[in-house]
């Protein structure tokens, strides 16, 4: 079994903590997503998943001479972000894709499918 | 000194190489998992054929020689060159029966097709992967052929055979589910690979003809493989009756002669009479698609004995129902230079105007050459500038140059 990262590209929207749909629409997605999550669990492919805070929240760190210089902001600026990400295990690619054409048609949005090294702890 | 009369040269032993390569290739990756162990040890058999076949002389099955010896190179390298838990599968490989069954390589090589146009790849990784692997053409070739950097290419390689290592690119035919839509993706790198033979005359012809060649090769097969998919035959007989045209569409100065005023004796009987036998096969089918309607319309010209004998009433039908199953503007541009056979040049003018394609200079060209045939010389000169403005090839613009010279 190999593992592969589902990353949920979100656009930020232009106030900090974004532009969320109405809650009516928000709700049907959440509990979309949550039945894709299910049957990840189901199958035995789920490994971890989580949502994170708008990409206005981040700080980036690096490490300096004489102390990390610490920095406000996402790493990269750009108008999308990750917005959330599941850990899978899959036999291939092509079973990897089938779980995040589920997930992209949940959210609806697009999901960057990377794989893990192996054996690295 | 050796009989050198008697010796294999080098350039048959490479060619016999280049036939079995993505046989050989196929096979191997099956049994250890990885394109690139595979394409070591079939290059290691090849170390062994220079030095043996010369005086040796071509073993009775080259193709299965090239397995059998490349495997073994490979398991002595695994051996050499690794752990003792890497030895004790060595030790399994050694086990397999060292002349695969026919069968099974039919099915080797059609996983490995599908690899190499796995959607996950970008088209132009999917094409060198698979004019490499299953073609057998050099990195230099291909990089030739496509008028990149050798370098550039052979990083093309390596990045998408890292992409199938790491990401788990599967080496598998696509279920049931998903094989229709695969299989669309496989035909059109290798159409991809055709046309960018026969349309592109920039660089060394001789390899441009080379890539028709090798599509052509690859068509058969995608038929040998899948020979009940009518898409797979359709695709074939579209290429080989396109291809009989090869040596009539330039003249002696390498000018690009249009079909119309092209000498038909210079026709390739044997690919016609070929490719009109798979679209009769798949008219029988009755399950068209695109490609199979494309080769239907070239077999239309290819049964007509001059230009003014063509049934483009016929062809006005195909087009139509290539409309139907691909309602795309292009098809729609197609369909209306059938329509000015039919129906008159004024009607197939009034088809193309309100077609959005005016980034595309064959749009402009068509127009162009309507509003010519209906003496509306100032209109169709503006429309000949903005095709040569956009069009690319050398060639088909010197063409519109001296359509647009001829209003004057």
């Amino acid at each position: 079994m190999k593992q592969y990262l589902l990353s949920i590209i979100q656009p930020d929207g232009d106030v900090p903590g974004g532009s969320p749909p109405p809650p009516e629409v928000l709700g049907k997605i959440m509990q979309n997503v949550r039945a894709v999550s299910a049957e990840m669990k189901a199958a035995g492919a789920w490994v971890f998943s989580a949502g994170l805070h708008h990409p206005s929240t981040a700080t980036v760190v690096r490490h300096q001479e004489g102390g990390a210089l610490i920095t406000d902001g996402p790493f990269v600026e750009s108008k999308e972000h990750i917005g959330g990400f599941t850990v899978i295990q899959a036999v291939d690619l092509d079973a990897a894709l089938e779980w995040a054409k589920k997930l992209a048609k949940a959210l609806p949005l697009p999901i960057e499918v990377r794989p893990l090294h192996e054996n690295h702890g | 000194m050796a009989a050198d009369d008697e010796s294999l040269p080098v350039a048959q032993i490479e060619r016999v190489f280049r036939e079995a390569y993505g046989r050989a290739v196929a096979v191997l990756v099956r049994s250890f998992g990885s394109i690139d162990v595979a394409e070591e040890a079939v290059q290691d058999a090849f170390a062994t054929a220079l030095q043996r076949w010369p005086s040796a002389g071509l073993p009775p099955s080259p193709a299965g020689w090239i397995v059998t010896t490349a495997r073994n190179r490979a398991i002595d390298r695994m051996r050499r060159e690794s752990s003792r838990e890497d030895r004790h599968a060595a030790a399994t490989l050694l086990n397999e029966s060292d002349e695969p069954q026919e069968n099974a390589v039919s099915d080797d090589r059609l996983r490995l097709i599908f690899t190499c146009c796995h959607p996950a790849l970008a088209t132009a990784a999917q094409v060198a992967l698979t004019l490499r692997l299953l073609g057998g053409l050099t990195t230099v070739e291909i990089a030739r052929a496509f008028l990149v950097p050798e370098a550039t290419m052979a990083q093309r390689l390596v990045r998408a055979k890292g992409k199938i290592r790491d990401a788990g690119i599967p080496y598998r035919v696509p279920d049931e589910t998903q094989l229709a839509q695969r299989v669309q993706s496989v035909l059109a790198v290798v159409y991809l690979i055709f046309n960018e033979g026969y349309s592109a005359s920039s660089g060394d012809r001789l390899i441009r003809d080379d890539l028709c060649d090798e599509a052509i090769r690859l068509g058969r097969l995608l038929f040998e493989l899948m020979p009940s998919d009518p898409e797979v035959a359709g695709l074939l007989a579209l290429m080989l009756l396109i291809d009989s045209r090869r040596a009539a569409r330039l003249d002696a100065e390498g000018h690009m002669v249009l079909l119309s005023g092209q000498d038909r004796s210079l026709w390739n009987r044997k690919r016609i009479a070929e490719g009109q036998t798979l679209v009769r096969r798949c008219l029988m089918r009755n399950k068209p698609g695109p490609y199979q309607i494309q080769a239907a319309i070239n077999a239309v010209h290819s049964d007509a004995a001059t230009a003014s004998a063509v049934d483009w009433n016929q062809i006005l039908q195909l087009y139509e129902r290539l409309l139907e199953i691909e309602p795309t503007a292009i098809v729609a541009l197609n369909r209306a230079v059938a329509v000015a056979e039919v129906r008159g040049v004024a009607e197939a003018l009034a088809c193309v105007s309100q077609l959005d394609l005016g980034g595309y200079y064959m749009f402009h060209a068509t127009r162009a050459d309507f509003l010519r045939r209906l003496g509306r010389h100032a209109e169709a000169a503006a429309a000949y500038r903005e095709a040569i403005a956009l069009c690319e090839n050398g060639e088909e613009r010197l063409f519109l140059q001296q359509r647009l010279g001829a209003l004057s």
